[in-house]
């Protein structure tokens, strides 16, 4: 088991190093929040991928096909398909028009100072949502994976993960957070190809094979039954018997808020701001697409494998099973190693996350809404995020450590659902729309970030009654039932986005931001004047 | 974010080349997304609201659900191809009507 630690240790030496190293480069602004622009497309495409595949996507979605399965393998149809979103509609605008965040887009013809105030909020609020739920899987995973070294507690993992990031954001900057993401996504690609080859294996090479077992499972349920179920059909965790007939549509609206989401979320978007073009930011989706529609094709095998080959009532949660697939297959250095993977994808998943919020703040806040955008003092911006990077940084380690005990798969899902409901139709409607106004966009903003979390803290997610049976990690945070039918507010919240955005503009016009359209379309789809690599 | 420059935004804004590229491109924009939109959310309605006829088997033990998830993935990558090529077209479109600004 202490092979886990020495690999870890190993990526965390490898990453520290990588640290050193860009801190030496960091020499302003464009260099700190951007990486000097100096990315390459298919460096950006496997950074863009490693911020996406989190831990959530790795053991969560291979867990949920090992329970659900087929219903699992939905998940990892939506979060590639997401990403036509982000590559059609969005990365090549942003990256023409903006310098380091989201509300560059959008302060680009509004008035900055309320635009940005608004978008910083929402974007700190996705941020902070995304990671605190990484951390808490950091500190429950520590706990299984390492249960032979006690003195790992959960907290001192939230804390190690915490410290390294703020480190990794404070010193390194976008370049030490991006090739952290790199190096990140390719054990992670690695380790995920090398565990499918096994599955592979271990049914003779026979695709036959495979998908016979997996539509002939048989395993003891719950109740202690042995049944035997087909895996490859649908239904299993979102069919309209198991959900009081609210499934297919919660279906729809996870859907939703994953298509739209990933659009709209921070640390996805300022990577485009990492390279010295639109053409490579485009270049850069496509390998990114690549990387992650192979990565989820191949959850089949983890997931399903792990339902064949260890049954599921062996698997201890839906965490663990690609892990313990893992030990099965490949003994206890291959386990290692996928441990040491999965830490690798919180650490790198966290510090993207903390430096676009880091960014949000220092750049859209502190410099444009406090300081009218003008810097005071050279390099202030820059000091300003790493105070920022360590604020946060102690504000997720503190909540993480009190929630460590709450069941938050909801915070991921709720992180979608706000970057769905308030920052997509904002930047959908800034890049298209003439008419578009600075009332508008505060209104979007503000109706799809308040009406997707009334709409969690209303939802099954929140509300619930349970029996006292049940255990505190899982335990409902309200014990009422619930008002909205839904785990997903997205059917509703991305509507009440847009159109709060649409009625704003409306109600209160806005010459100036129409005069200046003709300049941002200009510069949306012709690149011209935007901003240059600085570091070469 | 405005700082002056000598650009002249309106009068490139006005060309016709410019205004033919941009409707060129958002026809295609408007389009694709609907397609893209309307092919993925096919899955969710029809595994959800006609489960039997997605446990159809068709390819031995594949079933219909499976078979059409994994199309999503193809039609994911063939849109990306597709857009991408378009885009270059694009691109050169794009400099020739800023060119000689």
């Amino acid at each position: 088991m202490t092979i886990a630690v020495w690999m870890f240790l190993a990526f965390v030496v490898a990453t520290l190093g990588i640290t050193v190293w860009a801190a030496k480069k960091n020499t302003g602004a464009s260099a700190y929040f951007a990486a000097g622009r100096s990315i390459t497309g298919w460096q950006n495409g496997l950074a863009v991928a490693g911020d996406y595949m989190s831990a959530a996507s790795f053991l969560g979605i291979s867990g949920m096909i090992a329970f659900f399965g087929y219903d699992g393998f939905m998940y990892s149809v939506g979060w590639l398909v997401a990403y036509l979103t982000v590559l059609i509609v969005v990365a090549e605008p942003l990256r023409n028009a903006g310098k380091y965040t989201m509300a560059d887009l959008l302060a680009y013809r509004l008035t900055p100072r309320p635009v940005r105030a608004m978008a910083s909020l929402s974007t700190i609020t996705v941020s902070t949502l995304y990671m605190v739920a990484q951390m808490i899987g950091a500190g429950t995973l520590v706990k299984l994976l390492l249960k032979d070294l006690p003195w790992i507690s959960t907290e001192w993992a939230i804390i190690g993960v915490g410290v390294l990031m703020v480190v990794y954001v404070v010193f390194g900057g976008m370049l030490a957070t991006t090739w952290v993401q790199i190096i990140k996504a390719i054990l992670l690609m690695t380790g995920t190809i090398f565990l499918s080859i096994l599955v592979m294996k271990h049914f003779g090479y026979s695709f036959t094979k495979f998908f016979d077992a997996i539509a002939h499972l048989t395993y003891t349920d719950k109740s202690g039954v042995e049944v035997t179920k087909n895996f490859l059909e649908p239904g299993m965790k979102f069919g309209a018997d198991v959900t009081n007939g609210w499934g297919p549509l919660d279906l729809i609206s996870l859907g939703l808020a994953l298509v739209f989401g990933t659009a709209g979320l921070p640390h996805i978007l300022v990577r485009f701001y990492t390279v010295p073009d639109a053409k490579t930011a485009r270049v850069s989706v496509v390998w990114a697409m690549v990387i992650i529609g192979t990565f989820y094709i191949l959850t089949t095998f983890l997931g399903f494998g792990a339902a064949t080959i260890l049954k599921p009532h062996n698997i201890v949660t839906d965490n663990m099973a690609a892990p313990q697939l893992a030990e099965f297959l490949g003994g206890p250095i291959f386990f290692a190693f996928i441990s040491a993977v999965a830490f690798a994808t919180i650490l790198a998943v966290v510090a993207g996350l903390t430096i676009s919020a880091s960014a949000s703040f220092a750049h859209d806040f502190y410099s444009n809404v406090l300081h009218h955008g003008k810097e005071n003092r050279p390099g202030m911006e820059v000091r300003v995020a790493r105070i920022t990077a360590f604020v946060v940084g102690a504000i997720s380690i503190f909540l993480a450590i009190k929630l460590q005990n709450v069941n938050v798969a909801f915070l991921v899902g709720l992180a979608f659902a706000v970057a769905a409901s308030a920052n997509l139709p904002v930047i959908v409607l800034s890049i298209f729309w003439k008419k578009f106004s600075t009332t508008g966009a505060v209104l979007g903003l503000a109706v799809g970030l308040v009406s997707s979390i009334v709409l969690i803290i209303l939802s099954p997610s929140i509300m619930g009654i349970d029996g006292p049976e049940i255990v505190a990690a899982k335990r409902h945070l309200i014990q009422a039932n619930a008002i909205f039918p839904l785990t997903n507010p997205g059917i509703l919240s991305i509507p009440l986005g847009f159109f709060a955005a649409i009625i704003g503009s409306l109600m209160k016009r806005e010459p100036e931001a129409e005069a200046k359209f003709a300049e941002l379309k200009v510069r949306a789809h012709t690149g011209l004047g935007s901003e240059k690599a600085t570091a070469h | 974010m405005s700082e002056k420059s000598p650009v002249n935004w309106a009068q490139l804004e006005a060309k016709p080349e410019f205004r033919a590229l941009l409707a060129r491109k958002s026809r295609f924009i408007i389009g694709s997304t609907i397609f893209f939109v309307i092919y993925y959310f096919a899955l969710p309605v029809l595994v959800g609201y006609f489960p039997e006829m997605m446990k159809k088997e068709v390819l031995g033990r594949l079933n219909w659900a499976y078979l059409f998830a994994l199309s999503q993935f193809f039609m994911a990558w063939a849109m990306a191809f597709i857009y991408t090529r378009k885009a270059a077209q694009w691109d050169k479109e794009a400099a020739a009507v800023v060119h000689g600004h």
